[in-house]
């Protein structure tokens, strides 16, 4: 059975956007234990584990042809959200074949790939589309590779080429950013890119991570969980278009918090590829309200003990600090301290009526 | 693509291109293999009668060859085992399993110009190099070193290469240096072939001025395997063996011991263990200067013994 996609989905404005109970359920709910601190939280992406979103290389949910249609309007108002520097082709179509391949064999009622030699025909439902293009020739496709395949693709994605023992961010598709700007980073390195986060270089997290990334193998990609809050379920927070969503964090209320206040979740995935030895990072995004959680006891009571204890400094980069002690006010009476389950799984299958 | 084990395949053909060389040719037993990087070697499983040989070799073929691979072998009098067995027992039909081609030789994205340096048998990654240079419009040379005997050989691998080859025979040949003083800036070097070769190319460069960014060197993949150690673990007594081309982890994982683990690569730390006994070769990118010469934990998935054995707190 394929999956049921939610067609009128907006996730800016008047925003309409409603998680299916299994929806909830396949969350990818970040905290495995009561506290939460930076590590090097690396696991292999092999199919499976605690939650449904790591059951593919690329995952696809009910929300996959609206995120689309907003990346489409992003793109619209600032074509700069995509960008590739010139001697990363190699890897646009590294990036094609593997989103490609991988859809069309996890997903085979929505996508299909047929290949006659270097001519392929790339057919995608959900979107309407049926495309016949030659592998290597971009001019048989109607934008670059890059930017064909990410618009048919939940989550943002960026493109590390790696010289000189390090990562250079030269290339991404960003419309659904956590407040970073793909305009602004493009062609940094490693750690000038993970400058403004707090905490983790001194304990050598970003040495590690880069010595680890730089020996990536191919066909071995790796996964972690990431996080934040966002007010509303809006996509795109980014610095372009700060004024848009900046001023959301003050409408907080203790009588709106759990309608408006989302946990924010980044299934992060790193794959080497072929042809350029590059690497790409998928960024996808889930976001599930605070209304919705509460449905699951054991997050829930997690959440409220990881956000008590959370350090300030993390508080604030996350830009938590306004609104945090109104959730913590909101799920304190729900936590009576019982141990909880190690790892992120639910631990039920059935939800509470919303 | 995310890849589990090895890749079934059979052996599809076999080509003798010299008394010593071989060239075979895989196909999967079902489906396509996966995209293999220019530069790319794959760890080949050979089940002898007697014994099991896992042997790296460079694909000789280039990225969009998913139907069969291919490698070339030397026939070594003084090898582990390996060439012997491909050369003299490996039949057509025959099953092998195939790994997942790992690059650790890429082709340089920045370049403007690419010059390859090969030596002998350490022709094979720059054949599958050459087509996908050449696709993509690079300026590139490539000086292929070898015997006499051998400059036919070599020269008809090379044949489709054109203009940009040179075969150098043992008894008229230029130097390396002269090679690559003639280079404009912004070019890399890539050298394949005996370690002696590839000293003198890295010396020549680093004299010329090169950054040292710009010279690469073919290596095999140091982490994986070494000289076999056995572990004992102190709280249940067990002995266990770790072959040569094993990991730790592996080891423990084969007898049924549930060590922890979360990379497998040596960044995140999960599979520290206590030594209580022993000497470590540390491979890992979580210790401190300070914990590898304590010597009182070992990152079971890519460290291993110095001494020939090690006594663990497991």
């Amino acid at each position: 059975m394929g999956i049921q996609f939610r067609k009128d989905e907006r996730f800016r404005e008047n925003f309409s956007y409603v998680n299916s109970d299994a929806g909830v359920l396949r969350f990818p709910f970040p905290f495995g234990e009561d506290r939460y601190m930076y590590s090097v939280n690396i696991e292999p992406h092999i199919p499976g584990g605690p939650t449904p979103a790591f059951a593919h290389a690329f995952d696809i949910d009910e929300h996959y042809i609206a995120e689309c249609q907003e990346r489409a309007m992003v793109l619209a108002d600032d074509p700069g959200r995509c960008q590739v520097l010139p001697h990363m082709m190699p890897a646009q179509w590294d990036t094609l074949e593997l989103l490609m391949e991988s859809l069309a064999a996890d997903y085979p009622e929505h996508f299909s790939l047929d290949k006659d030699g270097d001519t392929w025909r790339w057919i995608n439902r959900p979107l309407g589309i049926d495309q016949s293009f030659v592998f290597g020739r971009p001019e048989t496709l109607p934008c670059a590779p890059f930017e064909y395949i990410t618009r048919q693709a939940q989550g943002d994605f960026t493109l590390q080429d790696q010289r000189d023992d390090n990562l250079f961010v030269d290339g991404g598709m960003v419309t659904t950013q956590a407040d970073w700007s793909l305009d602004f980073d493009i062609g940094m390195s490693f750690h000038e890119w993970h400058g403004p986060v707090p905490l983790a270089h001194e304990t050598g997290v970003f040495d590690r991570a880069l010595r680890f990334l730089l020996r990536l193998q191919y066909g071995h990609p790796v996964r972690r969980l990431n996080w934040t809050m966002t007010i509303n379920p809006r996509l795109d927070t980014s610095p372009e278009n700060y004024p848009d969503w900046g001023p959301d964090r003050t409408t907080v209320t203790p009588e709106n918090v759990a309608e408006k206040v989302h946990l924010r979740v980044e299934l992060q995935t790193l794959f080497r590829l072929p042809r350029s030895n590059a690497i790409l990072f998928g960024i996808r995004c889930y976001l599930l309200s605070l209304k919705d959680i509460e449905r699951v006891e054991k997050w829930r009571k997690r959440l409220h003990r990881v956000l008590t204890t959370l350090p300030p400094e993390l508080a604030e980069y996350k830009g938590l600090t306004r609104y945090r002690d109104t959730i913590i006010a909101h799920l304190a009476p729900h936590d009576d301290g019982a141990e909880l389950s190690p790892g992120i799984q639910p631990d039920q299958t059935v939800l509470p009526p919303a | 693509m995310i890849l589990d084990g090895t890749l079934p395949a059979r052996v599809a053909g076999i080509d003798s291109l010299s008394p010593t060389l071989k060239r075979f040719r895989f196909e999967p037993e079902r489906g396509c293999f996966p995209t293999a990087a220019p530069g790319a070697h794959v760890l080949v499983t050979l089940r002898g009668p007697e014994r099991v040989w896992k042997n790296a070799y460079s694909l000789v073929t280039p990225p969009e060859a998913r139907d069969a691979y291919a490698i070339i072998v030397r026939r070594v009098e003084e090898s582990r085992g390996g060439s012997h067995f491909l050369h003299d027992h490996l039949r057509p039909g025959d099953r092998v399993e195939i790994g997942t081609p790992a690059s650790l030789f890429p082709i340089a994205s920045l370049a403007r110009r690419h010059v390859l340096i090969g030596g002998g048998i350490g022709l094979t990654p720059f054949l599958s190099f050459l087509p996908v240079l050449r696709e993509r419009g690079a300026a590139f040379e490539l000086h292929q070193y070898c015997t006499d005997a051998e400059t036919e050989t070599f020269g008809r691998l090379l044949a489709e290469a054109g203009g940009a080859v040179t075969i150098h025979g043992s008894t008229s040949r230029r130097s390396v240096a002269e090679i690559l003083a003639d280079q404009p800036l912004g070019t890399h070097v890539y050298t394949c072939g005996p370690e002696r070769l590839m000293a003198a190319v890295e010396a020549a460069a680093l004299d010329l001025g090169w950054p040292s960014h710009s010279i690469h060197k073919e290596s095999f993949g140091g982490a994986e395997g070494g000289k076999p150690f056995s572990v004992r673990l102190a709280r249940s007594g067990r002995s266990i063996a770790v072959s040569d081309t094993q990991s730790l982890l592996e080891a423990l994982e084969a007898a049924g011991i549930e060590a922890p683990c979360l990379c497998r690569g040596g960044a995140c730390g999960v599979c520290l263990t206590g030594v209580i006994d022993g000497e470590v070769e540390h491979r890992d990118h979580v210790l401190t200067e300070a914990e590898r010469a304590d010597g009182k934990l070992i990152a079971t998935c890519v460290s291993r013994a110095r001494s020939d054995a090690l006594v663990l707190d497991l």
